[in-house]
């Protein structure tokens, strides 16, 4: 893996983005207009959008940057840029790193616009430090990356990978402890919601959003949600074949 | 200097660039190529002829190393293909064009040199050689389908590989696009480098130094258009193809 190769990548990515106005738009803003509409939908309970902030904070990056990449990746499977490219000498860790580097770039911008909507304006209560609430939002979008960078193998249309959303990411957010708290859920599901990376997304930023502290609990999700990254990266780059049927 | 030419035209004469014994592919179990065994001589152009579904780009691929299901022993450019150390000194250009239709022409010429590591100045230098230079500035996809073909033609090059591997460059472009392309097939020849042309226009044989003819996976003919039209009695490539295809069908 390189670093030049890796930038370059990286900055082609975001020319790429860069020349498509509308989905820039819809990543930066779509995100303020929802968690404006929640704070006045719950305008007589400011405790709803106290306790859901946070987790929506986790979960705009994550999901915003898996629909984006896997579309992204697939074009680029199907428009026989990746084949050229691995016939090139640019190694997979290059291609894969440089997605992750756009993708977590826009995720900063996205997540500072987010927050500072948030602790601002919509007086969300953040007794954690502004800067964990940065970080681990980064880390959700590269998990939303890392992810739709990996299933994107299994989908051979644009409109396949976009089902992936219903199919992989409403599950995990019915399961995150977002909607209904974990504790209350059947045994079953509970051991469901373990297993799944959104789980340990939305538990930490819900403990940076309630407490100063840093804890155990909040350095393991952070920790599993590295793994999961750095898993499904692993496994992305084994459905990078350079030689292929 | 004079030595130096003289070395390299006999290089030329006796070195191949690719060797193939025996070649199989096989495609989700089922063999596409049939046991090919020919070799492509180093600085020549080399023309893969043969109808659509024949194996061309499978060929083709299996050259540039990118093709799963290859037996047999295929040795490109001194190594075995698909060798890493190949990556640099293969230019490879796809039948449709693999290029980003979001970004302009240079823009996506300035990515692939920073991937090949080419120097500053090497993407004007690929624009002119394809005649693009007036359209680096518009997106691909604003571009005629010709002209796509060309920025892929030009991403090849910026690495200035020694073996050119080309599928279909000229398919679907008009005659003086297609005229000048093969001017820019000789003149690279003529710098040394080795080029390997497929094409299911049978007339472009007549611009290939070599011929090799490829009918179901089988190899009918590895000759020069001469040698193809005395063997088979004919006077032109499309009639050697249908007389070699009716003497040579497979059991």
């Amino acid at each position: 893996m390189s670093a030049r190769l890796t930038l370059a990548t990286a900055r082609r990515v975001l020319a790429q983005l860069r020349n498509d106005h509308r989905s820039v738009a819809l990543m930066l803003v779509a995100p303020l207009v929802l968690l404006t509409l929640l704070r006045y939908v719950y305008d007589d309970a400011p405790q709803v959008f106290d306790r859901v902030g946070g987790p929506l904070l986790a979960l705009f990056p994550f999901v915003t940057m898996f629909l984006v990449t896997s579309v992204a990746m697939l074009r680029e499977r199907s428009s026989g840029t990746l084949e050229r490219l691995l016939a090139m000498p640019l190694g997979k860790g290059d291609l894969l790193g440089g997605y992750a580097l756009a993708f977590g770039g826009v995720a900063v911008v996205q997540t500072l616009l987010a927050s500072a909507l948030c602790l601002g304006p919509l007086g969300l209560d953040v007794t954690g430090a502004p800067g964990l609430v940065v970080l681990l939002a980064v880390l959700d979008a590269l998990l939303g990356t890392a992810l739709g960078l990996l299933l994107s193998a299994f989908a051979r249309t644009e409109f396949q990978a976009v089902q992936f959303l219903p199919a992989v990411i409403l599950p995990q957010l019915l399961l995150c402890g977002l909607l209904a708290p974990r504790e209350a859920m059947a045994a079953p599901l509970r051991w469901l919601s373990d297993v799944l990376p959104l789980t340990y997304a939305v538990d930490g930023m819900q403990r940076v959003v309630a407490s100063a502290d840093v804890t155990g609990r909040l350095v393991t999700d952070l920790l599993v949600v590295l793994g999961c990254v750095g898993g499904f990266l692993a496994l992305g780059a084994v459905t990078l074949q350079r030689r292929s049927e | 200097m004079t030595a130096e030419l003289i070395g390299r035209r006999t290089q030329r004469v006796t070195t191949s660039a690719v060797e193939a014994c025996d070649l199989h592919v096989d495609r989700r179990g089922k063999q596409v190529l049939h046991g090919l065994t020919f070799t492509v001589p180093a600085g020549r152009i080399t023309g893969l002829l043969g109808p659509s579904g024949g194996g061309k780009s499978t060929l083709l691929r299996s050259v540039v190393g990118v093709q799963a299901g290859v037996r047999g022993a295929l040795s490109v450019l001194g190594r075995p293909a698909g060798d890493a150390d190949l990556r640099r000194r293969i230019g490879y250009v796809t039948q449709s064009p693999a290029v980003y239709t979001d970004l302009t022409v240079r823009r996506n010429l300035q990515y692939f040199a920073e991937v090949v590591d080419a120097p500053a100045g090497r993407v004007d230098e690929v624009l002119a050689d394809v005649d693009l230079a007036c359209a680096a500035d518009a997106r691909v996809d604003r571009l005629s389908g010709g002209q796509s073909a060309r920025v892929s033609l030009a991403t090849a090059l910026l690495a200035e590989p020694e073996l050119l591997v080309l599928d279909e460059p000229t398919v679907g472009l008009d005659p003086v696009l297609r005229r000048d392309l093969w001017r820019l097939f000789r003149r690279l020849a003529d710098r040394g480098r080795t080029l390997v042309v497929s094409s299911h226009v049978m007339d472009e044989a007549s611009r290939c130094d070599r011929l090799l003819l490829l009918r179901d996976g089988h190899l009918v003919a590895d000759d020069t258009l001469d040698g193809v039209l005395a063997r088979t009695g004919t006077c032109d490539v499309e009639q050697a193809f249908l007389a070699l295809a009716s003497a040579s069908v497979p059991a």
